[in-house]
């Protein structure tokens, strides 16, 4: 009988000095948390997406909290997140400029052809290992669709072979940017401007046996721009969307017609 | 001679008795942790800081508590006991004086508590010691302190192994789990290499 009083106590002792002393433990290392921050992360969307530049929507409801971080930078919260986000920190908001992301590509299926037949697995990253891609043009479009598939807001279509943004339906999150194993996405302001809609750095020659629509870089557009917007690197013209007036002369200088008018 | 002993005892901690390969003791982090190196690395800095910290408070209860009143049997329950109270009582040391480390050991320190490599080390240490008089607190330490870096070298080895299988051409039915052990019953194999190995160097 006394063994087993002895055992009980001696494991019942030795549980409650160790549950006090964990009890005493929790309160003297209590580590505040930061009520602001989470109370910021509940005006978040919750998408992680790392629009923002921080490691999910926490850590970015941390910076903002710590005043690290403007408002603005959530960009599939937009105007609405900013604004709460800001009266909960007691701050005047950034002023969200709404992005969206393009596709510099216009190797549609009347533009371009395949150079080789690929039977592998229908992903643009996988189809981009094999050769760059069975495109004529190794710098276009794959058009199997990873962009579209990661896109949370059915923003992208793959049409005619090349894939197409919504502008209306983006929430530039740039999922699709990183996706693209080509590097054709990118995120411009959302307002009425000329953009190239290609990436091919080859010569005007080989450049035009590969693509209809490829750019040349013959200078036309950069003759035809008042303003000096469009510049011409590697064979390939490039639009500045900070000083382009949507005034459409290049698109209508450009003899491949690979310049759009974006909305 | 001191020096020597422990370093022997170190070392057979490590390749001769090591507790994932030779005993079989804490398989499960053993194949659910080591899929990536660093994961690996940061899983068996917890658990070796866990062992010798676990060995160093259950040396004392159970010599000096346990046996002098005839509670040997109960070591298990009480060593559990212990060792999660341990656990616990670390990370909300970590979490609060050092959030750096918390931060990388954290998400693991809860897996510990009932990992069977430290229950296995804590009572195995004392197995010696009733074996041998001279393995004392010290050794017992070392012992452990070993254990763990084992516990290392072999996450770190078949992790190495595993990000290696990742680009294999595997048969289907083998794919995930299957191959994961035939490896793992092949690396436990060739660590069976390293037997008599502490003895013919140090002995």
């Amino acid at each position: 009988m006394n063994a087993i009083l002895l055992a009980v106590a001696i494991v019942a002792g030795i549980g409650l000095i160790a549950g006090l002393g964990l009890a005493v433990a929790s309160i003297l290392m209590a580590v505040p948390k930061d009520e602001k921050a989470e109370a910021v992360l509940k005006l978040l969307p919750g998408a992680n997406c790392g629009a923002c530049g921080y490691s999910g929507c926490s850590g970015y409801a941390a910076a903002l909290a710590k005043g690290e971080a403007k408002a603005g930078l959530c960009s599939p919260g937009g105007e609405a997140v900013a604004q709460e986000v800001a009266r909960v920190l007691g701050v005047e908001a950034g002023l969200v400029e709404k992005k969206t992301a393009i596709v510099r590509c216009m190797g549609s299926y009347d533009n371009t052809s395949d150079r080789m037949e690929y039977q592998g697995i229908a992903s643009c990253a996988a189809a981009a290992q094999l050769y760059g891609g069975a495109g004529a043009c190794s710098y276009g479009c794959i058009g199997f669709g990873d962009c579209a598939s990661v896109c949370e807001y059915d923003a992208i279509q793959i049409c005619n072979g090349v894939a197409r943004v919504n502008a209306a339906d983006c929430r530039a999150c740039s999922q699709c940017v990183t996706a693209c194993p080509k590097h054709l996405i990118s995120l411009v302001p959302a307002k009425p401007q000329a953009v190239v809609r290609c990436r091919n750095c080859d010569k005007g020659g080989e450049a035009r046996k590969a693509c209809a629509a490829a750019c040349i870089g013959c200078m036309r557009c950069v003759k035809a721009c008042e303003v000096g917007a469009v510049s011409v690197k590697q064979f390939n013209a490039v639009v500045d969307p900070q000083k382009c007036t949507a005034c459409g002369k290049c698109a209508e200088a450009c003899p491949q017609g690979c310049i759009d008018m974006l909305l | 001679m001191m020096a020597k002993e422990l370093v022997a005892i170190f070392l057979a901690a490590i390749l001769t008795e090591n507790y994932v390969l030779n005993k079989f003791l804490g398989i499960c982090p053993f194949l659910g942790v080591s899929k990536k190196v660093n994961t690996a690395v940061g899983m068996s800095a917890a658990v070796t800081f866990v062992m010798v910290l676990a060995t160093a408070v259950t040396w004392p209860i159970y010599t000096y508590i346990l046996l002098p009143n005839g509670l040997g049997y109960l070591q298990t329950i009480v060593f559990i006991l212990i060792i999660a109270a341990l656990v616990q009582l670390v990370e909300t040391v970590l979490k609060k004086y050092m959030p750096p480390l918390y931060n990388s050991l954290g998400i693991y320190l809860p897996l510990i508590t009932t990992n069977c490599a430290v229950l296995g080390v804590t009572m195995l240490v004392l197995e010696k010691g009733a074996a041998d008089p001279s393995f004392g607190y010290l050794q017992s330490l070392v012992n452990s302190f070993g254990a763990g870096i084992g516990f290392l070298v072999a996450m770190v080895l078949f992790a190495g192994v595993r990000e290696r299988m990742e680009s294999c051409d595997i048969p289907q039915s083998l794919k995930g789990l299957p191959i994961t052990l035939v490896a793992a019953s092949l690396v436990a194999v060739s660590f069976l290499g390293f037997n008599g190995l502490v003895e013919g160097l140090l002995g």
